[in-house]
């Protein structure tokens, strides 16, 4: 278990990062996700023990890495770290692998035999006597990850591992990380500016906004209950409307946000000023004229849209009611109800698809 | 017009005959020349790894002084070393004054700072992931500064070629330190300058041509040396995929 208390990280005058306190478990997969530039690379890279934090302390199993350089070391060799550029020795390929092994003074054919084994696990044994400076970005890699295996880390540390790679590499890297966690039951803690990447591959997963853990949990929770309006927006909820709670009644409780009123599942008393967080996709849009669909739906908003913007097979659809609202909506069900900028629409969401955070946050 | 033309045909018999004199000087020259690269070699990488490795306060300083002295002039350096090894100078009493190794040191001090500079630039040329990588992979300190050293082989070998180039041509030093004493430290470049200015032509000429063969083959080298790198990522274009 790795447990970080109240680091902090300056470089010169600039605070990188603040007040990071958080414990992961050993053998699950963790993700740090999060805008560029907002700390996760130094969350690693003080995890990895390669850098000193400013201020706080890191333990690791109980063990507290700042008691000597020794303890440092032999913390460090139980973990390994890819990074977002590899870099890899201008040798073999299986030379680059061998080199975490060599610094453990293993046997020359102890060596041999896991060297063999970590290439066959990111399936570049056919690679094995090419010279590492000649492979592709994906290939680089692969030998890092088997770089980093050929130890057997109990941690194993992925900066944004498929930052630089194609969707196809990207695929096989993603599978190559969850594999190598059933296998070996690795903690795996990587960093990513992919949310979805993030949903994919973590069991928990860190929200770092400018230098702070802004939240802490489940991906569901990150995604329907974002703890703020930088975490919302960083996981894809566009609609945050400003609204105050004009009734409740055994927390259906109803909110005006202008003119409009929308019902919520909320604890929150009249009279509270609250911010409603609505993920696009939970925006269904009908037809003015048309039939009202009978359903469950509690809200059905009335507005114009304003803005189409096209967005892979969906079109994302902003409506004017007053405040504006998005919608993520399929291109098909576009064509056929032939939406168009400056038509009127209604636009359903349901109460329990809003996300009631008490404003301020 | 003449004197050129038969003192060009006078020089290539000497060289192709063999001359004993010639070739005794030449092989002086580099007898001394590389013996002072060598010494320089085992000083300048360990103090370039030492220099790019550690911080210190004036770190800054000590690597633009190193550079500046990359262009030490040659009778500065030679200078220098007749005050210390001059009969009355500190180290007057090892006698090292016109002799063979009184040279080779005063090589080997005009060429540790070409040396050492181009060391610290070699291996600051490693990709800084590199040494992260190597600690991240459980390499103690010095297992790292090992590995980046060895990464950076090429760059060190070509600064080791060039300090040997410095050395082999410069005439400052060799002069004033040697004292251009036949048979006993009289080198290419001291002979070209003193046979030129009794008006021994095809000598000097001879000498010349040897000078020039040697930083051809200087050259030669370091093209080797670099087109091995590029030939590793020729293969990272064309090479098999087996």
């Amino acid at each position: 278990m790795i447990r970080l208390e109240g680091i902090s990280r300056q470089a010169g005058r600039k605070t990188i990062l603040e007040s990071v306190n958080l414990e992961i478990q050993g053998g699950e997969i963790f993700a740090f996700i999060g805008p560029s530039g907002s700390g996760k690379t130094t969350v690693l890279r003080l995890i990895d023990l390669l850098d000193t934090p400013t201020t706080g302390t890191i333990t690791i199993d109980g063990t507290d890495a700042a008691a000597s350089n020794a303890v440092r070391l032999s913390l460090r060799r139980r973990m390994a770290m890819v990074f977002q550029k590899p870099a890899v020795l201008n040798t073999t390929v299986s030379g680059n692998v061998a080199f975490g092994l060599k610094f453990r003074k293993v046997e020359k054919s102890e060596i041999e035999s896991r060297v063999h084994e970590a290439l066959d696990i990111v399936g570049l044994l056919n690679l094995a006597d090419r010279k590492a400076v000649t492979l592709s970005g994906g290939e680089m890699q692969r030998v890092a990850i088997a770089r980093a295996l050929v130890t057997r880390p109990e941690v194993l540390l992925l900066d944004e591992p498929t930052a630089n790679l194609d969707p196809v590499n990207t695929d096989l890297i993603e599978k190559l990380i969850l594999a190598i966690h059933k296998k070996f039951q690795t903690t795996i803690i990587l960093s990513t500016h992919d949310m979805i990447q993030g949903q994919r591959l973590a069991d928990r997963m860190g929200v770092i906004i400018n230098g702070r853990i802004a939240q802490v949990g489940s991906i569901h929770d990150i995604f329907y209950r974002p703890q703020g309006r930088d975490i919302a927006r960083f996981v894809g909820i566009d609609t945050i409307l400003d609204g105050v709670v004009e009734s409740n009644e055994g927390g259906h409780a109803k909110v005006s946000v202008g003119a409009a009123v929308f019902e919520v599942i909320s604890p929150h008393n009249p009279g509270t000023k609250v911010a409603l967080f609505i993920r696009p996709e939970e925006v269904t849009i009908a037809l003015k004229d048309g039939d009202l669909p009978r359903t469950s739906v509690r809200n059905q908003i009335q507005g114009t849209i304003t803005r189409m913007v096209p967005f892979g097979p969906f079109v994302r659809t902003t409506i004017n009611f007053g405040s504006h609202l998005t919608a993520l909506v399929t291109r098909r069900s576009a064509d056929e109800l032939s939406l168009a900028v400056g038509m009127p629409v209604i636009a359903g969401i349901k109460a329990t698809a809003i996300h009631v955070l008490v404003d301020g946050v | 017009m003449s004197e050129i033309t038969s003192g060009f045909i006078q020089a290539i018999d000497l060289i192709v005959s063999l001359d004993p004199e010639v070739m005794q000087i030449a092989a002086l020259s580099l007898f001394i020349s590389l013996a002072a690269t060598i010494i320089a070699a085992t000083i300048s990488i360990p103090l370039g790894g030492l220099i790019h490795f550690y911080e210190f306060r004036g770190k800054r300083i000590v690597i633009v002084l190193i550079q500046t002295l990359y262009s030490v002039p040659t009778v500065v350096v030679g200078l220098i070393l007749y005050l210390f090894l001059s009969r009355s100078g500190p180290l007057g009493v090892f006698g090292l004054l016109f002799t063979p190794e009184g040279m080779i040191l005063g090589q080997t001090v005009l060429i540790i700072p070409i040396m050492t500079g181009l060391v610290i630039s070699a291996i600051g040329g490693v990709d800084r992931n590199i040494s992260d990588t190597l600690i991240s992979l459980g390499a103690t300190g010095f297992q790292a500064i090992v590995q980046v050293v060895r990464e950076a082989r090429l760059a060190i070998l070509s600064a080791v070629v060039l300090g040997f180039g410095r050395a082999i041509s410069e005439v400052g030093v060799a002069m004033m330190i040697g004292g251009n004493i036949r048979d006993a430290t009289r080198v290419l470049t001291t002979a070209i300058a003193l046979q030129t200015g009794i008006g021994d032509f095809p000598f000097s000429i001879a000498l010349g041509i040897i000078l020039l063969l040697i930083a051809l083959v200087v050259v030669i080298i370091m093209n080797l040396i670099t087109s091995g790198l590029s030939f590793e990522s020729q293969v990272a274009l064309g090479g098999p995929r087996t």
